[in-house]
Order: C-alpha cells, then sequence, then structure tokens
C-alpha cells in the first residue's frame, strides 16, 4: 500500500515539475533571456509558477481516480475515434464555442446566474489575456524610433502591430486591466446578492468554497482599480503600498487557483469529452434493462461503469445470476426497492403478489420532465436552480 | 446548520397511494425551486394501482459520489449528500446510471445532475422536509424513532440494504414488520416478484365461484 501511494504522489509531482519548467523555460525563451522581464513584476511570475505547479499535480492526482480515468481515456478515444475526427473538429469548435464561451448551460439555468457567471469569466478571461503576457515578459510595449507618436507591441520579441499613442485604440488598450475590473466587480455584485437574498445558497453555501472566491476577485478589480485612480486622478498618491495591496491580493488568487472553486476552470473542460463519449454512445450497441427489457443506455457506458465499480471496491455482482445490477434501469431499481420492502410484509398487511408468468412492465415514471408535473408550465417558469 | 441527529427519515412504499403531493410540496424546496426531485413511479399501471415514492436514501457510502469523475457530489458530516455542485457536474450520467436506488435526475440542457438533499434549507434547521410534511399517508414520514415507534407498533425502520454482494448502509429508513428478524432488506431477491394489487371484478354481476350460478 505504501509503495502504490508513493506512486500515485510520485507522478504527478512529476507532472507538476514537468510544466513549471517548460513554463520557465517559455519565459526564458519569450522574454528574450530576461531582456524583456519586467523586474518589477517578479513575484506575480513566481505566484503563476507555483499555481502551475499546484494546478497540475491536482490535476495529475484528479486523473488517477477510477472514474475520472476512464472518462479521459474514452474521451480521446472517441474525440479521435476513426471516421469521427473531421466531424469531431467542427462539433468541439462549436461546443466550446456555446458550452465554455457562451456558457449555454448556465443561462438555461437562469438568465441573471449565466449573465453573473458571463461577466465574471469574461473580465477574468480580459485580465489573465493582459496581464499574462506582461508578466512572462512575452510582451512589451515601446515607442517607435523615429516616430515618438507611435507604439509598438512587440511580441515574443519580434514587432506586432503599431498604434498613434493617443489614439482610441490606445485608450482602449491600455485601460485593458479597468475594463475587466468593470466586469468582474459587476458579476461580483450580483453572484453576491443571489447568495445573499436565496434561502436554497444561504442553506449550502460555505465561506471557503463559495465567498472565498468572489472576496478575491473583488479584492484584486478593486485595487486594480485604485492603482488607475491613484496615478490618473491622485498624482500618485500612495501609489506604492496599494501597488503592494494590488500584488497580494493578486498572488493570494494564483495560490488559491489549485484548492477551491477556482479549479473549476481547469475541469470543467472535461464536459467536452463527456460529449463526445455519449455522442458515440448513441450510435452503439443499447443496453437492456435485464428486468424490463427496455434500452436505458448505451452498452458501452454500462460496461466502463461496471468495470470503474469494480476498480472501486463495490461488488453489485448478483451470485448466481451472471449478472451484475448495473444492468437494471433507475426505474426498476426503485420499484425492486418496493418489491423487497412489499414481500416481508406479505401476509401482514391486504394486497397478494399478482401472478407470475407474464413479463415484467417498464415502470411508469408518474414525473417524467421538467413542466411534465402537476403544474405543468409553472414548474419550468418557477425553475431557478 | 447540520440536521439534527435525532430526526430521521422513514419511507414505506407499502402506504403510498400516488398522489404526488410529496412531487408538488417537493418544488417548493429552496435549493431547486419549481423542480421535484421525488422519484415517483407506477410500478405496473395496467394491472395495479401500486406505487413507488423514492427520496435519496442518503448512503453512508455513496456510490454517485464515488463513479462521479468530477469529484462533484458531497456527503456532509451530517450524512447528506448533496446534490452535485454547479460549477463541477459535467453531466456524465455515471451518477444516475450507478445509484443502486435509482434516484439521481439529470437535467440535460443544463448540464447538471440534480437529487434530492432532504430539502436542506429545512432540515438543517428542524423542519421537516416538505415531502414529508404533505404526504397524507406517512409514506414519507419525518420524526424521532421514538414517535414512529409510538405511531407504528407494528413496523420498524431498517437502513441496510443488499443489492446482489454489495450491502449498503443509508441515513434513511425503509420500515418492515417489526416481529420479522430482517435487519437487511435484500433488494435483488425481490427484483422479480410481480406488482402487489387486488383481484378486482369490473362487472359486479360477474359469477363468482361462490354464487353457485355459474
Amino acid at each position: 500500500m505504501k509503495t502504490s501511494g508513493l506512486r500515485q504522489v510520485v507522478g504527478p509531482v512529476g507532472w507538476g515539475v514537468g510544466t513549471t519548467l517548460v513554463l520557465s523555460v517559455l519565459i526564458l525563451v519569450g522574454s528574450r533571456n530576461l531582456a524583456h522581464f519586467d523586474a518589477a513584476l517578479v513575484g506575480y511570475t513566481f505566484s503563476v509558477l507555483f499555481a502551475t505547479f499546484g494546478l497540475t499535480y491536482r490535476y495529475a492526482m484528479w486523473l488517477q481516480r477510477p472514474p475520472t480515468a476512464m472518462y479521459w481515456r474514452r474521451g480521446w478515444q472517441a474525440f479521435f475515434r476513426r471516421g469521427w475526427r473531421r466531424q469531431n473538429a467542427g462539433v468541439w469548435v462549436r461546443r466550446v464555442g456555446t458550452d465554455l464561451l457562451a456558457n449555454r448551460f448556465i443561462f438555461a439555468r437562469g438568465r441573471l446566474r449565466g449573465l453573473t457567471h458571463m461577466l465574471i469569466m469574461w473580465g477574468c478571461l480580459i485580465a489573465v489575456a493582459i496581464t499574462f503576457p506582461l508578466v512572462f515578459g512575452w510582451l512589451h510595449f515601446r515607442p517607435v524610433p523615429g516616430d515618438l507618436s507611435l507604439y509598438e507591441a512587440v511580441s515574443f520579441g519580434f514587432p506586432a502591430f503599431r498604434f498613434p499613442h493617443d489614439s482610441v485604440m490606445a485608450f482602449v488598450l491600455f485601460h485593458g486591466l479597468v475594463w475587466s475590473s468593470f466586469l468582474v466587480i459587476a458579476g461580483v455584485m450580483l453572484a453576491m446578492r443571489r447568495r445573499m437574498r436565496e434561502e436554497g445558497a444561504a442553506a449550502v453555501q460555505r465561506f471557503a468554497e463559495d465567498f472565498m472566491p468572489l472576496i478575491l476577485l473583488f479584492a484584486v478589480s478593486l485595487t486594480g482599480l485604485m492603482l488607475t485612480a491613484s496615478y490618473t486622478w491622485m498624482k500618485g498618491y500612495a501609489y506604492t503600498f496599494i501597488a503592494i495591496l494590488h500584488a497580494i491580493t493578486v498572488i493570494g488568487t494564483f495560490l488559491w487557483l489549485p484548492f477551491g472553486k477556482f479549479f473549476h476552470i481547469f475541469q470543467r473542460p472535461a464536459q467536452l469529452g463527456v460529449s463526445f463519449y455519449k455522442d458515440i454512445g448513441r450510435t452503439q450497441e443499447l443496453a437492456h434493462c435485464r428486468r424490463c427489457g427496455h434500452a436505458f443506455s448505451s452498452r458501452m457506458h454500462i460496461e466502463d461503469l461496471i468495470e470503474v465499480e469494480r476498480q472501486l471496491g463495490f461488488q453489485y455482482d448478483i451470485p448466481g445470476d451472471d449478472a451484475h445490477y448495473q444492468w437494471i434501469c433507475p426505474r426498476c431499481r426503485r420499484t425492486s426497492l418496493a418489491m423487497a420492502q412489499g414481500a416481508l410484509w406479505r401476509g401482514k398487511r391486504g394486497g397478494a403478489p399478482l401472478a407470475h408468468g407474464r413479463p415484467l412492465p417498464m415502470p411508469v415514471h408518474a414525473n417524467p420532465a421538467r413542466g411534465q408535473g402537476p403544474l405543468g408550465a409553472e414548474d419550468a417558469d418557477n425553475f431557478f436552480p | 446548520m447540520p440536521v439534527p441527529d435525532a430526526l430521521e427519515f422513514f419511507i414505506d412504499p407499502g402506504r403510498c397511494i400516488g398522489c404526488q403531493a410529496c412531487i408538488q410540496a417537493c418544488t417548493e424546496c429552496d435549493t431547486h425551486k419549481g423542480q421535484s426531485m421525488i422519484q415517483l413511479d407506477y410500478v405496473d399501471r395496467a394491472h395495479s394501482t401500486q406505487t413507488v415514492p423514492v427520496v435519496c436514501l442518503h448512503c453512508d457510502s455513496p456510490t454517485c459520489a464515488e463513479v462521479c469523475p468530477a469529484d462533484a457530489i458531497k456527503r456532509t458530516e451530517d450524512g447528506i449528500v448533496h446534490t452535485a455542485r454547479k460549477p463541477r457536474c459535467i453531466a456524465c450520467n455515471n451518477c444516475v446510471l450507478a445509484c443502486p436506488f435509482g434516484v439521481p435526475k439529470m437535467q440535460t440542457e443544463m448540464n447538471l445532475m440534480m437529487k434530492c438533499d432532504m430539502c436542506y434549507d429545512r432540515t438543517s434547521v428542524g423542519l421537516k422536509p416538505w415531502c414529508a410534511s404533505a404526504c397524507p399517508s406517512q409514506a414519507l414520514a419525518f420524526g424521532t424513532r421514538e414517535e414512529m415507534a409510538r405511531l407504528r407498533p407494528h413496523a420498524k425502520p431498517v437502513n441496510t440494504f443488499q443489492f446482489g454482494m454489495q450491502t449498503i448502509r443509508t441515513k434513511v429508513n425503509i420500515m418492515v414488520p417489526r416481529d420479522s428478524a430482517v435487519e437487511i432488506v435484500d433488494v435483488t431477491a425481490a427484483m422479480h416478484e410481480p406488482t402487489i394489487g387486488h383481484e378486482m371484478l369490473d362487472d359486479v354481476f360477474e359469477p363468482g365461484p361462490d354464487r353457485g350460478d355459474a
């Protein structure tokens, strides 16, 4: 046990060290041997390097769990399946757009929730897209020699594009972090409002998991805006203090990335692999319930789940029946529970089992879907998880 | 706040009259407002009125959480297995297919599994869950063991279930006869049992064996 436990840790540590080294090399190369590296940002750089190690370590640990390992393998197999690759590439682009970038499934939970997430997500993405290349020395701006009215963006040491320093574009570009702060603060306010007003959220939320990320994002955005306010309108009043405060909030957020809610940013793309797995499952042989005979999933999914359950130590095998409980559909599982309880009351309560000899029917679900309950469409209108 | 230890959930499917009050009441729960987490099935609708109401039984070692590739399902110290954490659930269906009691529901358009959390907004402050508050026959009941012993002198709660070779202990109890020696409800053993019904005649004048006029 000790050896396998050690092996479980050594692999992820190796991956963590590897990705951190790769990023370090990229920083060296991208900043032309630190020639364009901004020494004032070294604290940010090291916190990102630490976060890279932590995230990779946690991701690699996560991938070792039997169900995650199974989906990881099957997801890639499904994506690279021969004959499906071209179609999958197109579907991948579409799903990244609708699910990850446009948050389709979050808007389906509620428009306000979708908007909240959208504001926070895009605020953070814009901020990361601006700051990371600057912190790594991959991007810097310089006046164009011979024409001081122009600025030039230099990416990985190569001139990228030029623009007048007093243009609208320059204003928009150099205040990119201000705009991203506005987006994040608006999103954080909406999220806080929900957490303070909704009783359902209040019942299950936890400080470290649900409030801490919001507080960190708010602190980063606010201190960032204070820097802009200090040098724009207050002649740099308390600039050094605010800069240190801002650095503390940003570095704190980076260090928190691998541990709390922020990890979902890296975990969430797994839903793309799941969607390809489901696509393939729909085209393959179906699993039929061994009680009622109806199809309820793909055979591949049931067989994979049986393997995962065995790896986890569950023993749902049914002795003497050459079967596994996983071959029973959810409806028949619920029904079987009632049958087992009813059998114990036989002779003590009214009613008797109907005659054997005919196939057992598929149980009929009384409330099959949202909007089909007793209140019909009103159920759907009321729904805001 | 945790659900008080003294308060427990008791299911007695034999008492269910299929009125669907639980389904409607469940939609009032604040953690999934507007959506019922109750699973109610007609066992054999063509031949019997038997219905099965199932809420989450909150396993000690929840299979749904173990097979979740995204670590989305968490069990709190009070034994409640919570609905999937929204940022994490990737809608893979593993929990829906693996739950031995068939409890989780998948909301495909939201990429989200949802399940009964025993009305955590209510039970965590000592109130009854909505379903147990509304159930007229108390097939779904919530209270102390002493209350149940007083109200159901012929029944006793059991919270251990057998599925093939797998034994599962749960926070929620199912009611079995008090005078039976049963400590484990063997679900798979009764899997192929036919429904329970009452033989009824739809023609009251139909000749019967004891009418003598056949």
